[in-house]
């Protein structure tokens, strides 16, 4: 094996593949050849960091070295510089990782680093994805080893029971006990399936972790293979994450190779194979059941439960089904033991989540934490809080099944069972932040829309339920709200809750009733004052110009496509409300800032 | 543009062929060589499903049951630039429906439709998991960050 006095690490997640990392990779490879480094330095494609803002990262080795949002034509000058001369590129270095003239922070010491604890994400950003002796020197594989040459089954379950874990698709399942149900069960053939079905709008955890490291799943699943009697695995991806089914694909094909996958592993009697299927963009298809139909090759649609797949499930065979995130977990839980990943985390909520971290907050990216960390210390001491000096209004998690916590509740511990306590929940870790120009009707009615669309139509409840609450969520951010569609909006809510079929539906309303707990005044303002106090929803917005700030040119009279600005030249103009269509075509052009909003 | 089974498409639809011969005896095979078949033809036409469910043995109905659930799989063929804008939350709180009006303003066409000379299609699309660029568009394979409605007009003019 080659030894390198130096190591360039640069992310190829989506989020910096978008930005341009394919062509940093190469133009560094490059420039290091014409150097003549070729030898000393070598340059890995790694998964995420997780600082997608600062996005494409690139980090030098052993100094440790964070240079961040790097360009093409910042190549040259860092190898040269750099990696020939010894000398950091202090200006291209990410802000927060510069202390003072002489010195830089690692990145475990950044803000953004030092309150996380990656567990599921350890690899991410660190090994090479694509080369599975990487996975190996980080202990990779050992955990499988062990369970098959020193553990009984039953041992596992316990293990893994024992350690808390609990399942990070969001309803929080143990996952001990959902493994014991299907060891339990009887069947000739069972199947551990694994839920890529990243859906929820702003979560990319799932996609990192593959991108990153998905020898850890593949690991994970022929140890639940194991420890329910199962030989044969089905992971379900989606098919928008191209970069995520490649590496799959690579590191099936590896596993395969190393006889890690297929038969006799270890030398023992235990065999097992996966397959990727790939999803084809329907978020239902999240639910357990409707996706055994779809890997099944049918519609989508969820089954009734009972019976649950432990028992009937994908080719109504035994199946447990997990997701990307707790399988994560499974091997370090093995390695470290279950005592070692209790110890992290809440009484009832053990070990870390990971989040991801997005709208209006200054660091966006991917963030683990340990279970029970609070609300506040995510977007301020980790996120860095709201850009533009703006106030933060709410945090949404759980995506179209969960709810918005306000800043009355930014001290809540992050776990399973506080966040249901306050309307909201955990789900698979989106985590969009919200500010002051956020109308929170609007959001509830962008999340309705999401699940009108999204909803099988299998089921009454959901299927029309949620369309009339859409419906009138549509009206009210119109202007043409009524009295008494709140209480429509709560019964259906309650209704829709207690009849739909499957989770989609149950938790459909969640958005709807967490705005309406904790933002009735917004509700009420476009209800009865026809008001947005948010200054969003267009059609309830008034746009006056200032008197003072008028200078008369005439611009936004001009611009106008229904002629509702008028006035003289050089005096002051008015717009008449009445013919205003609100497109905001004056205030774009008026060069005073003499036009305002409400 | 009709779809001509022995004569211009002969070639995709004889590829097709080979991958049902390949998958047909799979568990769940349906889904597999319908995603193939995109592939070879850009979107489902009615007498490639109707070809999916012959080597099969399955009925029409089924193979369009599928075809019309899930949101990947198109029955009309779609623009030379398919414009694809993120409209998941991150994006959404950011700003990009107005992203998306504006390009259907200057496009002259609403979303899910693609302009009378085929060269785009404008799409909202769910969360591309770009998020740390919000908000993103894709034309095509190229991702757009960051965007602000008075960039579209200058990107849409590149292509």
């Amino acid at each position: 094996m080659d030894l390198f006095r130096s190591h360039v690490l640069i992310c190829g997640g989506t989020g910096c593949s978008s930005s341009g990392s394919a062509e940093l990779i190469r133009l560094f490879e490059e420039n290091i050849a014409k150097a003549g480094l070729d030898k000393e330095v070598k340059v890995v494609r790694t998964g995420c960091f997780g600082l997608c803002e600062m996005g494409p990262i690139v980090i030098v080795y052993p100094e440790g070295a964070f240079y961040s949002r790097i360009r093409p034509e910042n190549v040259e000058e860092i190898v040269n510089e750099h990696l020939l001369k010894g000398r950091i590129v202090r200006r291209l270095l990410c802000s927060e990782a510069v202390e003072d003239q002489n010195t830089i922070k690692s990145l475990d010491e950044v803000d953004f680093y030092k309150k996380q604890k990656r567990v599921a994400l350890r690899n991410c950003g660190v090994i090479d994805p694509e080369k599975i002796d990487e996975y190996i020197a980080f202990d990779g594989y050992r955990a499988l080893g062990k369970v098959l040459t020193e553990m009984t089954p039953q041992e596992v379950i316990d293990v893994i029971k024992a350690s808390g874990l609990r399942g990070r698709g969001g309803a929080g399942f143990p996952t001990g006990t959902k493994w014991q149900f299907a060891k339990n069960a009887v069947g000739d053939k069972k199947y551990v399936c694994c839920n890529a079905d990243e859906g929820d709008p702003g979560a990319f955890m799932d996609r990192s972790v593959l991108e990153g490291d998905p020898h850890a799943v593949i690991e994970a699943m022929a140890i639940a293979a194991y420890a329910i009697g199962s030989d044969q695995g089905y992971i379900y991806v989606r098919a928008e994450y191209p970069i995520a089914v490649k590496r799959l694909q690579i590191a099936i094909g590896q596993a395969r190779e190393y006889g890690l996958l297929g038969k006799n592993i270890f030398g023992t009697d235990f065999s097992f194979d996966l397959d990727i299927r790939l999803g084809a963009g329907a978020f239902v298809c999240g639910e357990e059941t409707a996706l055994m139909n779809s890997i099944e090759g049918k519609r989508g649609e969820p089954r009734p439960r009972p019976p649950f797949p432990a028992h009937k499930g994908l080719f109504d065979k035994p199946t447990i089904l997990n997701n990307v995130e707790t399988y994560a977990n499974v091997a370090q839980i093995i390695l470290k033991g279950a005592d070692w990943f209790a110890s992290m985390g809440t009484e009832k909520s053990k070990g870390t989540k990971v989040f991801a971290l997005g709208g209006k907050i200054n660091n966006t990216g991917l963030v683990e934490i340990p279970m029970g960390t609070t609300l506040r210390e995510i977007i301020y001491d980790i996120g860095g809080g709201i850009p533009k000096g703006k106030k933060f209004k709410a945090a949404q998690t759980g995506g179209p099944s969960g709810g918005c916590i306000p800043a009355s509740c930014l001290d809540v511990s992050i776990d399973y069972d506080s966040l249901i306590a306050i309307g909201s929940m955990m789900g698979s870790g989106g985590m969009i932040v919200m500010d002051e120009d956020n109308c929170m009707v609007d959001i509830a009615r962008f999340f309705l829309d999401f699940t009108v669309d999204e909803s099988c139509g299998k089921c009454p409840p959901c299927r029309i339920g949620t369309r009339r609450m859409l419906e009138i969520l549509e009206r009210i951010v119109e202007g043409k709200g009524e009295d008494g569609d709140i209480e429509k909006l709560e019964t259906l809510a309650k209704n829709i809750k207690a009849t739909a079929l499957c989770g989609l539906g149950q938790t459909a309303p969640n958005p709807v009733l967490s705005t309406l707990k904790y933002f009735r005044d917004e509700y009420e303002a476009h209800i009865y004052e026809k008001r947005c106090p948010a200054g969003h929803c267009k059609k309830l917005l008034r746009y006056t110009i200032d008197p003072a700030a008028c200078k008369g040119c005439s611009l936004c009279s001009k611009v106008c496509p229904v002629g509702a600005i008028s006035g003289e030249l050089r005096k002051t103009y008015t717009i008449d409300a009445s013919k205003c269509i609100k497109c905001g075509a004056c205030m774009e052009k008026c060069r005073f800032n003499a036009i305002s909003r409400k | 543009m009709s779809i001509d089974r022995f004569g211009k498409d002969k070639e995709k639809f004889d590829k097709l062929q080979q991958i049902i011969d390949e998958k047909k005896n799979m568990q769940g095979a349906l889904m597999p060589i319908m995603q193939a078949a995109q592939e070879i033809f850009g979107y489902l036409p009615i007498e490639v499903q109707q070809f999916i469910a012959d080597g099969l043995k399955i009925t029409l109905s089924e193979v369009y049951g599928v075809a019309t659930f899930y949101a990947q799989f198109v029955l009309e063929a779609q623009g030379q630039h398919v414009i694809g804008v993120c409209l998941g939350t991150a994006c959404y709180v950011k700003g990009s429906q107005a992203i998306l009006d504006k390009l259907s303003d200057i496009l002259k066409v609403p979303v899910g439709k693609t302009t009378p000379d085929g060269k785009f299609t404008l799409n909202a699309t769910r969360c591309l998991g770009a998020c740390g660029l919000a908000p993103v568009m894709m034309i095509g394979d190229e991702v757009y960050g960051r965007l602000q409605p008075e960039e579209v007009e200058g990107i849409l003019s590149k292509y």
